[in-house]
């Protein structure tokens, strides 16, 4: 069966988010009032499986995320 | 003499040797941090680099700083303004040049040289160049392939070509629309260009062409 899934890696809270906060400083630039910006990395994909949680869970712990520094979230959703 | 600003972003890289192609090309230039103003200047050059890491886009952060509105400025008045590598980058993501410079076809950093074609000799940049002539500079760069919807709007006056001038798929590096290497703006006091003039501004560099790019533009001044 095949699934349409988003995965998204965050960093873990207190963890320094150079990219965030350059682009967090820039919108500031622009006149907005944006605090604490953080850049998720997010991905999305069609899986061919017939265990996806499994293998999602997996495909996070092996290459998408590093768990010493990220945490990550995601949807599965059958491809009408 | 004229006076040119190299504006120096946190991040930008080719500052020095840019200042000094503009020095042998019979102007005076100076490194501009880009909290100063530039609006003394005769023109102004963003030079290359990885302004802020590249962060978000290539050239996207620099191109929302204050410093801009000075150029801006520049563009409207049209005094000259070149933006090479990060700072073509730079000023599509600023809107001052029309389309955008994608990752490139083959996902990787492109270090190596390559032959262009002048297309249009009538630009502040390009004044002293023959029409049609075959040039030879080298690209750094992994953003470097240019978009447009659509081509029609766009003054081009760098094609990727071969040494005879032939522009072909195989000629092009980058996957860029048209094989452009460098565009202007309607008026011609803007140019943006991936392959680096300043890197090919000295015999002992392996090319002398892409002086003309910045003693054309000290002309263009003294007009």
């Amino acid at each position: 069966m095949k699934w349409r899934v988003r995965v998204l890696v965050r960093l873990k809270e207190g963890l320094n988010d150079p990219e965030g906060r350059v682009i967090g400083n820039a919108l500031r630039n622009l006149g907005y009032k944006v605090e604490d910006l953080r850049v998720p990395k997010c991905f999305e994909f069609t899986l061919e499986s017939e265990r996806p949680e499994k293998e999602v869970e997996e495909m996070c712990k092996r290459l998408l995320a590093n768990p010493l520094i990220h945490t990550w979230e995601y949807t599965i959703e059958p491809v009408k | 003499m004229p006076r040119f600003a190299v504006i120096v972003f946190p991040g930008t890289n080719c500052d020095f040797e840019t200042v000094e192609a503009i020095r042998k090309a019979g102007g005076k230039a100076e490194r501009v941090w880009y909290q100063e103003s530039i609006r003394d200047y005769d023109g102004v050059v963003l030079p290359g680099g990885f302004s802020y890491a590249d962060y978000l886009r290539a050239g996207a952060i620099a191109a929302r700083q204050r410093i801009m509105e000075e150029v801006r400025e520049f563009v409207e008045e049209g005094r000259p303004v070149l933006g090479i590598c990060n700072g073509f980058q730079v000023l599509t993501e600023s809107g001052i040049l029309p389309g955008a410079l994608r990752p490139n076809k083959i996902p990787r950093f492109i270090c190596r040289w390559v032959y262009l074609k002048v297309v249009d000799t009538n630009t502040a940049f390009t004044r002293l160049y023959e029409p049609e002539e075959v040039i030879r500079m080298p690209i750094a760069h992994a953003e470097g392939n240019y978009y447009i919807d659509d081509p029609s709007k766009v003054r081009v006056v760098f094609q990727y070509s071969d040494e005879k001038g032939n522009i072909t798929e195989d000629t092009n590096p980058n996957g860029s629309v048209l094989n452009i290497a460098g565009i202007s703006n309607e008026k011609g006091n803007v140019l943006g260009m991936m392959p680096h003039p300043e890197r090919a501004s000295d015999r002992f560099l392996g090319s002398e062409d892409g002086l003309r790019v910045f003693r054309s533009m000290v002309e263009w001044v003294k007009r």
